[in-house]
């Protein structure tokens, strides 16, 4: 398999690149941080393709698309992966951050996975993979921009899913929830699933267009919570 | 630099196993083609030719490159009724050239089981047909070739020049076909007289084409590959002549008298390849063999009958779009040529491998060859033997064939590219030798220094 993985310098992104390349893929690896992908690409630098790129840097997406297509000689897969949190506290309305992950989380998801949205449904083949969160189902008292920007991808998804699947494209939604990486590091969460686990089960689940939670826990409990009374939802310290 | 994605489409072989996405591009005059050139170079690209997309392999594809696709150059730019003498564009299908010709009393003077490949492509191969033991292949019966290359620019060869012999043959690594000047076969008749004759096994098989080589205009045979024991390689030769005295302009010449019939026993020619494919398994395929000679010991054996040129030219044409009874999987075409006095045993040999592994080739064809002198020639002084394979498990193919190969080395036997998806580039270096390649790699060097030709198969086999 030929894969861009976008926002792979740490967490699930640098782990999706180390298992695909581990299994014999051919990954282009995009991130801001030099030396993290330099570093990614030691253990299998035939395999794994560095690119530096900022994904605020939207005007630069389509050359740079194409150029990845060309080194990788091909492509059959995306996955979007790059998503920042800062932490905002629970009265802050701070528009600077917010409009860094509507910028990140969704804007860049937007411009990556619309160049290969026209290049799949052109050639008849090939998956797109959003990494969403559960945290996109509702919006929650602790996140409003977070929440709304995983939502937004999860819309986005599904109507890439509804517009590509019957030219042969595959697009795939994963919510995972909280994952051990940077982005929670400091927030002092439990029951946060390893990215390696997080890895293996989204490459195993990425060959069937739809929205996969990766906890069968979760599943059932955000069945429950999508379908929870707003008026009852919102008295929830959740 | 971009390029407009409006260009991006997936190509693939005719066998359907193989397939890359690249950019296509089907220029309607000359000039364009050095443009399209200069566009690769500025995008860090390569350039790979197709022409009908008939090569069952992957000769005509290539990740990620530009394809240069001739089809709407199909001109015949001149044509000369008293001469024969047929001047056409690239695109030009081997249809178009009977069609042009036949009423005049002319017939191309070799064709592929199909009519659809075009000029170009048909030359880039060499290809032959059911004479190619009488007439070699198409690229003896050209006078002058027009071609492009990035290191010469556009030129008109011709037999005194050695690029003409690499050029024709090189599966569209050299140069550009532009055109072609083609002399084609005088006929008197638009009917060939055909006679059946069904073989018990390979020795009869043999017999039979040494007992015919030498009078008729074409020779065929169908090999059922499920046959065993006494029964190996049993199946029916098609010996053909060319037929004489219907007068000055016979009814058999004219287009109406040569179109395919639109039914088969009485079902549509469309739905046929859906029928196909409820057989196109093991078993199935087992039975329309074996029922196929159990029908020629009876039906019509050793008695002559009249066949158009076209019914019996274009035989895979009867059953349009048959490829798909292959599909989901797709399918590996496998022609192997073998010097006469070694191929009664490899093609035995290759048919035992098959029948040990279960892996049997659904349809057999045997054709008898010549030699000819162009670079890449596939044809020796002996037989092929063309095999159809289901690629269900393609790994498992691919081991099955690599053996198959090694039988054909050991024997001196060759390779024909617009049918291969199996060699290795060992199997290339021993089979066209250290001087063809040297030859190919100054030539390479001269007509395309940068190397901007290349295609799937070109890469795989370390033709680069």
């Amino acid at each position: 398999m030929k894969a861009i993985i976008v926002g792979a310098s740490s967490g699930l992104g640098a782990e999706l690149a180390r298992q695909m390349a581990g299994r014999g893929d051919r990954v282009a690896v995009i991130a801001r941080r030099e030396e993290r992908l330099t570093e990614l690409a030691q253990a299998h630098p035939e395999l794994v393709i560095p690119v530096v790129h900022d994904v605020l840097d939207f005007e630069a997406v389509p050359e740079l698309f194409q150029e990845i297509c060309r080194r990788l000689d091909g492509l059959d897969a995306i996955i979007y992966c790059a998503g920042v949190m800062p932490a905002v506290g629970p009265d802050e309305f701070n528009f600077t951050k917010d409009a860094s992950m509507i910028d990140v989380n969704f804007k860049g998801a937007v411009a990556w996975l619309n160049e290969a949205a026209d290049r799949f449904q052109r050639v008849g083949h090939g998956t797109i993979v959003g990494i969403g969160s559960v945290a996109g189902e509702r919006g929650r008292q602790a996140q409003p921009v977070y929440n709304a920007s995983k939502a937004a991808l999860k819309a986005y998804l599904e109507a890439l899913r509804n517009r590509l699947s019957k030219h042969g494209v595959t697009v795939v939604t994963i919510k995972p929830g909280p994952l051990d990486t940077e982005m929670t590091a400091g927030l002092n969460m439990g029951g946060l699933m390893p990215v390696a686990t997080a890895a293996s089960l989204i490459l195993r689940k990425m060959n069937r267009g739809n929205e996969h939670f990766l906890k069968f826990g979760h599943k059932v409990a955000f069945a429950l919570i999508r379908n929870f009374p707003s008026a009852l939802f919102r008295r929830l310290k959740i | 630099m971009k390029l407009s994605t409006d260009r991006l489409a997936s190509v693939e072989g005719f066998g359907m196993l193989n397939r890359a996405d690249g950019y296509v591009f089907r220029p309607t005059a000359l000039e364009e083609i050095p443009e399209i050139f200069d566009l690769a170079r500025k995008s860090g690209r390569r350039v790979v030719l197709r022409g009908a997309g008939r090569s069952y392999g992957d000769a005509s594809i290539r990740e990620e490159a530009l394809v240069l696709d001739l089809r709407r150059m199909d001109r015949v730019l001149d044509w000369d009724p008293a001469t024969g003498v047929l001047k056409a564009e690239a695109g030009v299908t081997i249809e178009k050239l009977w069609r042009t010709g036949l009423e005049d009393g002319w017939w191309p003077p070799v064709v592929s089981g199909t009519m659809f490949p075009t000029l170009a492509g048909a030359l880039a191969m060499n290809i032959h047909g059911k004479n190619a033991f009488k007439v070699g292949p198409l690229g003896e019966h050209v006078l002058e070739l027009q071609i492009w290359s990035p290191g010469r620019g556009f030129e008109t060869l011709t037999p005194a020049d050695p690029a003409f012999f690499e050029v024709i043959s090189s599966a569209g690594l050299l140069a550009v076909i532009v055109g072609a000047t083609v002399q084609m076969k005088r006929v008197s008749s638009g009917d060939l007289t055909v006679l059946p004759i069904s073989q018990p096994n390979w020795k009869s098989q043999f017999d039979t084409f040494e007992r015919f080589e030498s009078e008729a205009d074409y020779l065929v045979s169908w090999v059922d590959i499920f046959g065993h024991g006494k029964g190996a390689g049993r199946g029916l030769i098609h010996a053909a002549w060319y037929t004489e005295g219907e007068g000055e302009h016979p009814v058999s010449l004219r287009m109406d008298r040569q179109d395919l019939p639109d039914s088969t026993l009485g079902v549509p020619k469309s739905a046929v390849w859906r029928a196909l494919k409820k057989f196109n398994r093991r078993s199935g395929m087992r039975f329309v063999n074996g029922a196929k000679y159990a029908s020629s010991r009876i039906l019509g054996n050793e008695r002559p009958h009249p066949q158009s040129l076209v019914a019996f030219s274009f035989l895979l044409d009867y059953v349009p779009n048959w490829r798909l009874a292959y599909q989901p999987h797709g399918f590996v075409q496998y022609q192997t040529f073998v010097p006469k006095e070694h191929a009664r045993q490899v093609f035995a040999e290759q048919v035992e491998l098959q029948q040990r592994e279960k892996s049997e080739a659904f349809l057999g064809v045997l054709k008898r060859h010549r030699p000819d002198r162009f670079l890449f020639s596939h044809a020796v002084d002996g037989y092929s033997l063309a095999l159809d394979f289901r690629a269900n498990e393609p790994e498992k193919l691919m081991r099955l064939c690599h053996k198959m190969n090694d039988l054909v080395l050991q024997a001196g036997g060759r390779f024909y590219f617009a049918k291969d998806s199996t060699l290795r580039p060992s199997d290339v270096q021993s089979y066209l030798g250290a001087e063809t390649l040297s030859r190919f790699k100054a030539r390479k060097q001269e007509m395309d220094p940068e190397g901007l030709l290349t295609s799937a198969l070109a890469e795989r086999v370390g033709l680069t």
